[in-house]
Parts: C-alpha cells; sequence; structure tokens
C-alpha cells in the first residue's frame, strides 16, 4: 500500500481530517496521531519535509494554519508525494475557493469525498481537479 | 433536516424511544460542530457523551433523514473525536441502500470510516447491496462509492464473492473513458492481496489495463502492479517486463513513470538482461526531467536496480551531488543523504566524493538530516578509518545537542562493537576513546560503555593495561561522581581496576579513588562493585610486598628455616594455582615485575595507612541497609581485623616472613582473585547441563578406557569453568606471542617523550592516538569547516598495513557475535500466497511445476528473450525489446547485452515491425484479434519448444 495514511491536523494539533487506507484500531489511531503531531508540528521550515516514524514515513506539508501528513511506505517517492498534497489542497481550494480549516470541519464528508476520488486503496488513481471535482458537483447537485 | 440548535436536551432525557420530536428538533452536524468549538475548554468529554446519547437515539429512528444526520454526526465525532463508532455498523448498512444520493454518500463514508472484516461482524450482509452498486446498470457514483468501501474493508469473503462483479468495470467495455476503470483496477489490487484465489480472474483485465489509451487507467494498473511486485516476490511479475517497457518507452506521465521504475527497481536484479536495457531510457530521464521527483527515482532505480551499470550510476551519483549542494532546499538535501546511502560499501567512491557535502550535513539544522549523514558516514566505515571518523564524531558529540550527541556516541559504539569488535585494531586507542565518551556531559550510554569496558577486558588482553589506566582516570575525578548515567560506567571501571589491577601505576591511590567520600552517591550496586575493588586492590598489595620481600630475601641469600618454610608454603600455594591454571600465573610475574620496577614498593607504613584508611572508610557501610554493600564491606572488614590481629609485621619487616600466617592468608586471598574471569558463550549454560554433584575440574583422562569413544567426545568438547582448555589455548598461543609487543608497547608509551613523534595524518601509524590529541583542533572554532577538514581521505576503504599486529580477542563460537546481527526476515505466507497464485494465473493452471522450473533455469538465454520467443506475448514484448534497441541504436550508442541471438531475430524483426505499425494503426478493439492471428507464425519461425502456451494463456 502506498499512502497509508492522510491526515489533516491544524496548529493546535488536533485532527482535522483523517483517512486511513489500513486498519488501525480507535486507540492506534489516537496514539498515531498524537506521535506524529509531536513530531512534526515541531519542525521548522528550514528543516525537510520528511519524518521518518516507526516503520514508515511521513510526508508533510503546511499551508497557512492546516498541516497536511501523508503516512507512505519508506520507499515511497516523497517529493511525488508533496506534489500529491500540493494537489489536495489546490483541488480544495478550487472548489471552496479558498480553503480553510472550517470548510474542511463543515464539509468533512465532501473532503473525504476528494480523497475518495483521488486516492483509492493507497494508490493515486486520479490527478486531475476538474475530473476529482465533477461527481462532487454532480451529487451537490442532485441532493 | 431538522436544524436549531436550540433543542433542548431534557426533552430527550425524558424520551428514551425515538420520537418525532427527535426528528424535529434534531441537531444538525453543524450545530453539533458550532456547539464543540463554542464550549468551555475542559467541557468537551461532558458534550461529546451528551452527543452520543442523542445520535444512539436519533439513529434508530425510522426516518431516514434523522439516521441519516445521526449517522452524519457520528462519523464526525470518530473520525475527529476519536469516538468508537463500531456500534453502529448495522445502521450504516441499513442507509446503504437508500435511493437518495446524500444518503447513500453518508452511509458510504461512515461505512468505509468505521467498517473492517476483523472487527465488523455485519460485513458480510454488506454483499448484496455492494454487488448491486458494483453492477453496469448503477450509477457510476454508486459504484465508486461501493468500489472505495470495498478497497477499504474487503474481507477474504468479500472479496471472493464480489470479484466477478469487478469484471465489468475492469473491462474497456465500459464506457472508454470511464472513470470507474482506474478505481476498479485499484479495488481489484485490494481484493487480490486479501484473496489471492481471485488472482487468475482478475489478473488478466488488470494486464489488459496496461494498453488501455486512457492514461488514468494506465496509470492505476501501473500503481497496482508496483504494489504488487514490492509487496512480495517480484519473479511472477517478470514476463510482464516487456508490457511495462513498452509503457516506459510511450507514456509521458510523471505518475506513472515514477511507479514503473519502481517496478523495474524490483525487477532489474532478477533479469540482467532487462537491466541492461533500462540503462538508456533512465540515462535520458535523468539528463531530461526537469521533475526532481522523477529524477530522484530514476536515481533511487539506478541506485538499488542496477548498481552494477556504471554509466548510469556516474549519472546518478551527479544528479545526488547537485541535490546535496541544494542550500535552500533541506528536502533535496535529505534526499541526497538518503540516496547515497542506499549504494552501500561498494560504491564507497561516490560517498568520498560528496564527503564534504556529507560531513558539513553533520551540523544541518535539521536533526533527520543529520541523522542521514551519520547513518551514511557509518555505513562507509573501515578498518582504515574507524579511527579517524570514530575520532571526529565523539568530539563532534562534544558539541553537539543531547539527543544527537548520543545517537554519535551510539553509531560509534554499535559499529566499533560489530562482530565483536572486529574493526578494531588499536584497543588501547578504543579504550581511552570509551573514557573520552563517558566524559561527554551529554553521555546516556552508560549501559553500552560500561559492558564494552568489561568485554573488552574480558577479551582482549593486550588491551588492560589501558583499560586500568582509563578506569583510574574516570574513578580519580569527583565531578564524574553526581551524574547518574555514569554510574553503570564508573561501575564498569571499577571492576576492571580491582580486577586488573595487577597493571595499576598506584594502588593506593586508586584504594583513595574508590574511596572517596562522593561515592555515596552511586547506588548501592554500584558502590558494592566498589567495595568489592578495593578488596581485590588490598589483596594484592599485601601479596606484592610478600612478594617484594622475599625477593630481597632470596636475593641477599639470606635463608632461614623460616623463610624457607614460607617460600615453600608460596611456592605450593603457585603449583597449587599452576595446577588449575598454568596461563594466568605464567605471565603474571611479568606484570608484576613491571609494576614493581617502576613504582615505590609498598612499605609498612603504607600498608598500614591503607589499612586504616578503608577501616574508616568502609566502617560505616557495615551498618549499611542495602545487602550488597552491607556483605561485601563486612567481607571488607573481616580481612583487615584478621590482618591487624597479626602484629609482628607491624614492629619489623621480617616478621612478615616469620608469621606464616599472613603468607597464608594472602596467599589464599590472592588465588581467589587469580582466577581469570573469561568471556562466557551465551548459550554456553544451555548446552552444558550440569549433574548435581560432578566435579568438573577433575581430570578424567584416566577414566577414558572405562568409556566407549562416543561417550568421550563430548566430555573434551564441553566448555564450563571458566578457564575451559579450548579457551586456554588461545590465551596461551596469545600470552606467548603477544607479551613481547605488549611490553615493547608499553615502555614506549611510559618514554613516548624519548621517541620522535609520527607523522600526524597516517592512520597506519602504531602509536596511540589519543582522542584528545592534539590532531583536532575542532574542538572549537566552526563547526562544519572543522568537520570537513578532519576527513581527508577518510571514507573510502585502504589497504592499511599496521605495523602493530592486532592483538588477540577471544570469540567464543557461534553465540558470540550473532546476537549482533540482525534477523533475517521471515516473508509473509500472504505474499507468498499471491505471488504463487499470480505465478499460476501468468502460467497457466495445471503446470506450475514446470513454469517454475523455467523460472528457475538461468541458463545461457536471459529469460526476457526465453519469453519472447515462445510466441504471442511475444510479438508484442518482443516488439517493445526491439523497439527499444532500435532507438538505442539511432541515439548511437552501443548495445553490447543483446549481441548473442541477434542474428536469429533479424527475419521476423521486419514482421514486426510492419505488424507494430498495424498494431499503432488499428483500433484498440481489433488489436486482439490480430495478436491470436500472429502468434502461429511466430511460433513457425522461431522454431520454439512447445512450452509456448504456457504463458500465452495470460495475455490472451
Amino acid at each position: 500500500m502506498a499512502i497509508r495514511f492522510i491526515l489533516l491536523v491544524n496548529k493546535q494539533g488536533q485532527t482535522r481530517l483523517a483517512q486511513y487506507y489500513e486498519y488501525l484500531t480507535l486507540e492506534e489511531r489516537r496514539a498515531l496521531e498524537g506521535e506524529i503531531v509531536r513530531k512534526c508540528l515541531a519542525r521548522t521550515e528550514q528543516q525537510c519535509s520528511f519524518v521518518e516514524h516507526r516503520n514508515y514515513k511521513i510526508v508533510y506539508r503546511r499551508y497557512a494554519s492546516l498541516f497536511f501528513l501523508v503516512g507512505v511506505d519508506n520507499d515511497e517517492n516523497e517529493l511525488a508525494i508533496l506534489e500529491f498534497i500540493h494537489l489536495v489542497v489546490e483541488t480544495m481550494d478550487r472548489h471552496f475557493r479558498n480553503v480553510c480549516e472550517l470548510d474542511i470541519m463543515f464539509h468533512l464528508e465532501t473532503a473525504h469525498f476528494m480523497l475518495e476520488e483521488m486516492v483509492m486503496n493507497g494508490c493515486i488513481v486520479e490527478t486531475s481537479k476538474t475530473n476529482i471535482l465533477t461527481p462532487i458537483q454532480l451529487m451537490d447537485k442532485a441532493s | 433536516m431538522a436544524g436549531g440548535s436550540s433543542s433542548s436536551s431534557s426533552s430527550f432525557s425524558t424520551a428514551p424511544a425515538p420520537s418525532l420530536v427527535d426528528s424535529l428538533f434534531q441537531r444538525s452536524l453543524d450545530d453539533l460542530i458550532k456547539a464543540l468549538r463554542s464550549q468551555p475548554a475542559g467541557a468537551e468529554p461532558s458534550l461529546l457523551s451528551r452527543a452520543v446519547a442523542e445520535i444512539r437515539r436519533e439513529i434508530r429512528s425510522p426516518d431516514p433523514d434523522t439516521k441519516a444526520v445521526a449517522l452524519q454526526k457520528l462519523t464526525y465525532l470518530s473520525s475527529l473525536h476519536g469516538l468508537d463508532a463500531s456500534w453502529a455498523a448495522f445502521h450504516a448498512l441499513e442507509l446503504l441502500p437508500s435511493p437518495s444520493p446524500l444518503h447513500k454518500r453518508l452511509a458510504y463514508v461512515a461505512a468505509s470510516l468505521s467498517f473492517h472484516p476483523s472487527t465488523t461482524d455485519v460485513l458480510p450482509l454488506s454483499t448484496h447491496q455492494l454487488r448491486k452498486d458494483l453492477s453496469p446498470s448503477s450509477p457510476p457514483p454508486f459504484s465508486s462509492l461501493a468500489l472505495h468501501l470495498l478497497s477499504l474493508s474487503a474481507s477474504p469473503d468479500l472479496a471472493l464473492h464480489l470479484a466477478p462483479d469487478l469484471l465489468p468495470l475492469l473491462s474497456p467495455r465500459s464506457s472508454p473513458s470511464s472513470p470507474l476503470r482506474p478505481k476498479a483496477a485499484a479495488a481489484a489490487l485490494r481484493t487480490l492481496s486479501v484473496c489471492p484465489d481471485v488472482a487468475p480472474l482478475l489478473f488478466k483485465p488488470l494486464v489488459d489495463c496496461l494498453s488501455s489509451p486512457d492514461l488514468r487507467v494506465v496509470s492505476a494498473a501501473v500503481g497496482a502492479f508496483a504494489e504488487l511486485a514490492s509487496s512480495g516476490d517480484p519473479t511472477p511479475y517478470l514476463p510482464l517486463a516487456p508490457e511495462f517497457y513498452r509503457v516506459l518507452a510511450e507514456s509521458g506521465s510523471n505518475w506513472i513513470l515514477i511507479k514503473l521504475l519502481k517496478i523495474f527497481t524490483r525487477l532489474a536484479p532478477l533479469e540482467p538482461r532487462l537491466a541492461a536495457r533500462l540503462v538508456d531510457p533512465l540515462c535520458d530521464l535523468l539528463r531530461r526531467s526537469s521533475a526532481q521527483s522523477l529524477v530522484f527515482e530514476c536515481v533511487r532505480t539506478v541506485f538499488s536496480g542496477l548498481p552494477d551499470h556504471d554509466r548510469a550510476v556516474r549519472l546518478a551519483v551527479d544528479k545526488v551531488r547537485e541535490f546535496l549542494a541544494s542550500a535552500d532546499d533541506p528536502n533535496l538535501r535529505y534526499l541526497g543523504l538518503r540516496a547515497l546511502s542506499m549504494l552501500g560499501p561498494r560504491h564507497s567512491w561516490a560517498v568520498e566524493e560528496s564527503r564534504e557535502a556529507v560531513i558539513r550535513s553533520l551540523a544541518d539544522p535539521d536533526p533527520n538530516i543529520r541523522r542521514e549523514a551519520l547513518h551514511l558516514i557509518m555505513v562507509m566505515v573501515f578498518d582504515s578509518n574507524v579511527v579517524e571518523i570514530s575520532v571526529l564524531l565523539v568530539n563532534y558529540a562534544m558539541k553537539s545537542d543531547p539527543i544527537f550527541a548520543n545517537e554519535l556516541l551510539d553509531a560509534v559504539l554499535t559499529t566499533c562493537r560489530r562482530n565483536v569488535y572486529e574493526l578494531i585494531v588499536d584497543f588501547d586507542w578504543y579504550v581511552s576513546l570509551l573514557g573520552e565518551m563517558a566524559r561527554n556531559p551529554h553521555c546516556t550510554r552508560g549501559e553500552e560503555i560500561e559492558r564494552q569496558i568489561v568485554d573488552i577486558g574480558l577479551r582482549v588482553r593486550d588491551a588492560r593495561p589501558e583499560l586500568v589506566r582509563v578506569a583510574r582516570g574516570l574513578l580519580i575525578d569527583p565531578a564524574l561522581l553526581g551524574n547518574p548515567f555514569l554510574c553503570r560506567i564508573l561501575s564498569a571501571a571499577a571492576w576492571v581496576s580491582g580486577e586488573y589491577v595487577e597493571f595499576s601505576r598506584n594502588p593506593l591511590e586508586l584504594v583513595e579513588a574508590l574511596l572517596q567520600p562522593r561515592t555515596s552517591l552511586l547506588p548501592p550496586l554500584v558502590r558494592a562493585v566498589y567495595i568489592q575493588a578495593v578488596f581485590k586492590v588490598l589483596a594484592f598489595c599485601f601479596s606484592t610486598y610478600i612478594d617484594q620481600l622475599e625477593i630481597s630475601q632470596l636475593s641477599s641469600s639470606i635463608v632461614e628455616s623460616n623463610t624457607a618454610a614460607a617460600a615453600s608454603c608460596i611456592a605450593d600455594g603457585i603449583a597449587g594455582m599452576e595446577s588449575t591454571d598454568g596461563i594466568a600465573t605464567g605471565d603474571k610475574p611479568a606484570s608484576l615485575f613491571s609494576s614493581i620496577e617502576n613504582k615505590d614498593p609498598f612499605t609498612c607504613e603504607s600498608l598500614t595507612k591503607l589499612l586504616i584508611l578503608i577501616e574508616t572508610a568502609v566502617g560505616p557501610l557495615s551498618e549499611n541497609d542495602e545487602v550488597e554493600v552491607h556483605g561485601r564491606a563486612r567481607n571488607l572488614l573481616g580481612l583487615i581485623h584478621m590482618l591487624r590481629e597479626i602484629l609482628t609485621w607491624k614492629t619489623e619487616e621480617q616478621g612478615f616472613i616469620k608469621d606464616n600466617r599472613i603468607g597464608e592468608i594472602v596467599n589464599l586471598l590472592q588465588s581467589m582473585f587469580s582466577e581469570e574471569l573469561g568471556p562466557v558463550s551465551v548459550n554456553a549454560q544451555n548446552r552444558v547441563p550440569v549433574p548435581e554433584g560432578l566435579v568438573l575440574e577433575e581430570n578424567l583422562a584416566d577414566l577414558a578406557w572405562t568409556l566407549t569413544e562416543d561417550d568421550t567426545a563430548p566430555s573434551m568438547s564441553i566448555s564450563f569453568s571458566l578457564r575451559s582448555h579450548q579457551h586456554g589455548k588461545t590465551k596461551d598461543a596469545a600470552a606467548s606471542s603477544v607479551r613481547s609487543a605488549s611490553l615493547l608497547a608499553e615502555h614506549r608509551k611510559r618514554h613516548g617523550l624519548y621517541y620522535l613523534p609520527t607523522e600526524k595524518d597516517e592512520t597506519e601509524s602504531n602509536d596511540y592516538p589519543r582522542a584528545n590529541d592534539p590532531l583536532l583542533p575542532a574542538s572549537q572554532g566552526d563547526v562544519p569547516e572543522d568537520l570537513v577538514k578532519l576527513t581527508k581521505q577518510s571514507l573510502i576503504p585502504r589497504k592499511v598495513k599496521h605495523t602493530k599486529p592486532r592483538p588477540v580477542v577471544i570469540k567464543l563460537d557461534e553465540g558470540d557475535g550473532v546476537s549482533t546481527f540482525p534477523s533475517t526476515t521471515v516473508k509473509e505466507s500472504k505474499d507468498d500466497l499471491l505471488s504463487g497464485a499470480i505465478h499460476d494465473a501468468l502460467l497457466g493452471e495445471g503446470k506450475p511445476s514446470s513454469s517454475q522450473k523455467r523460472y528457475s533455469d538461468k541458463s545461457s538465454r536471459g529469460r526476457v528473450k526465453d519469453i519472447a520467443d515462445t510466441g504471442e506475448s511475444v510479438s508484442q514484448s518482443k516488439e517493445n525489446l526491439e523497439s527499444g534497441n532500435r532507438e538505442h541504436r539511432s541515439s548511437g550508442s552501443k548495445s553490447k547485452h543483446r549481441g548473442h541471438g541477434k542474428e536469429r531475430h533479424r527475419s521476423p524483426q521486419k514482421n514486426e515491425e510492419k505488424e507494430e505499425k498495424n498494431h499503432r494503426n488499428s483500433a484498440r478493439s481489433s488489436h486482439h484479434h490480430e495478436r491470436h492471428k500472429h502468434r502461429p507464425r511466430g511460433e513457425a519461425l522461431l522454431n520454439v519448444a512447445p512450452r509456448a502456451p504456457v504463458i500465452q494463456h495470460f495475455l490472451l
């Protein structure tokens, strides 16, 4: 599995979105999120965006007050994952118009839905913003 | 849905069953979020529990809207606040069939976030609904949701049941640019990995995806194969190499290329021809691509897949240097270091080229980069540069932050310890380095240093004098006693000083150090070691004193009857010792003399003073609460009382000799400690069951005739006592050959002043570079600059001629260094199952044995060619390889790797070229058909053995 989980965490370390592609129990998730937040949020701009954690690594990027953290296998291409994070942000930006923490909080499902369009079973399956957003807009219209 | 945060919770508490009121006054998710955000800091738990109670009630409502909102709230709370949602699994299932897209979506999101085969027992109930949503007649967004749920929480059963339903989605017949096909490919990967039995069904459609005109489909398929190849044995995917190669040549998408390169990284080591074929495209990508991610992937592929192809490695190393040099991008620097550490010691020249950047990275602001640099440097440690690198790192540890300092120390300690100190030639240097590490203010690696100090003491005879010197330095420093991390080291130092006290320059000073007042800061167990060391030193002092007296008496040839008695008594003692231990006593006199000749011999007064000192310092401890301290203090005081009772020696020196008792006591004590402790193999005790009452020291040789040969054999090889014969032999040989060398070395050290200093930068010198040598100007000033300066030619293994022979390091059999090796990982059975299933799927049912055989057959013809010859997949695959060839040719580079067999292929190649054009022109649907026609011709032309169909089967 290339991508193991995607986490969005705010500056205070609160989880704003969590999508796991491998099964973890609630306790494991809570522990993992705590450890990751402790490890990543303390890092500075001058430090690299990759952190090794347990037997995999975390690629993360900060956008304003939100941290996007992606847990990947050790042999995954870190730079490609950074590009992927950027794509996620751009997609959200296009949908929510200047996305912010609250947009994701109040539209958690839509955010999950975007990720579902982009990532399936840990593999990136869609990288076109238009393609990602079309079904979401269709769904929104239908409801 | 009903909004209204004003809903009063009191109305709910009176109505346990869902009612209309619930539906009317239900809080929406937005209300809940607002409530959570506006609550004061500590109120969250109570608010959450209230919300859950609310949800529990609402979710049972018959009204789908109410249920959906409840589920939505629960999903939110479980994914962001970590609340348990597994109890609601059934309710999520209830909503799955809902005709409303909104409810369906909610239900699917809730299900995919909380379902898992291991915890969700209602999962089988979802089979029918999933099948319905996967069917081509349902709207694509629904299918997409179902695929997602399947990919996240498929159980083996579910996978088995639903695999046939994936087929229509995977096939190109579903609309040409269906967004579902890539998703179906990813979901197929999941089904394959949880249930390998579906491989025959899904594998072929997945392979077909590789030739889709839709890049998304190709991308998903390539991603799926990358996962498959990297999660298990990649061998089954080797026959697909031509297909992958074609995609590599045709695809321009970086996402696809990166995944493809991952596959090739796994495949290239299996098939040298494939590796050779990859060199050109990889070099091309390395040169041209502007995407760093792709460049890095190429580098990774070259380093781990094609390390034998120098051209590619050269180019990749150049790219890595660019990465390392990018001052403003820590990501690239980090990845550069990572890449270099993939290369391994064989290509240490690459690290050597970037030495400066690597060393500089030790001072990087990012701890991750520092760690990578450290890791990289440690891989490059050989016996020729271990001194330089270790000294560099230990000195740098003095200046870096506490965490990294300990990582540095750790790295040095583990590297040097590896395989029973195989890197260390000069143990005197290493021992003093250990002392240096102990003085690092950040050092928290006391246990490891303790272990190594004792271990070296036991294993390396020649290091003992230096060990005692270092230990003295540590013991004598009162400042170290207060540091709780160091007490373990001090314990080792005390033990070493007591055990090898004969190498001590000044035992009296040692006793003072061991008894200094600040030792009260030590934990009781360490104090016990201290007291025991004092005991040993005391015994040693007395025995030396007596020996001294005897020598002087013998030399003045005053032979009194008393003396003779005493002497004979001592001789007896020594003889007795020799019978059990021929070696230890054998070289003891040498060391004794050496210690006597250069220090003030013990005098009557000094010994008396010693007794008084010990008595005053240890006396109070006899009341200590700790049993270990208490017991040992009592022992020591008992000995002193015994010595005190014999007053004669106090008044006259001769009294010593006159009174046998002193001699006897001292000899007794001396023989107690003269037995040398050796290292013990970890499994020694397991191997030797000791029957009760067995006298292990007894020589049973004369009983041999009563036993058969078989019975005697094991008893000869058993080594139980500390001084086993097997172990003794080593020492025997060592002792004679090394003793002179060590004496010379010691002499040289002592009179170092009178020797010319050796050249500073020659590592092969046999003098003893101290860790704190002036050789290291690094202690002050700009860190990175100094670091770099220090590493002139240090990272490359060099042939070093050691003028000083490496001292013998006692190693025991298998149990000894083995623990330092990482245990070999056992492949997961699931992976084996999967790759086995795919193997079978690829090569046809019923002939696994023949296929296995063919794969293991690495005859002169490489496998790719081999497979290419077998018709069919064949025409396709060979085209790719041939087209690859053509490219190579046109680019002017000569590929030597496909020399043989070229002649044979020339004529078919032309046909193939035509064929290929046809392929390109024709629509994909007819593609299939053509391949059919193609096969027999390929076979006829190439005269292939009838095993061909085995592969054909699957690519059709």
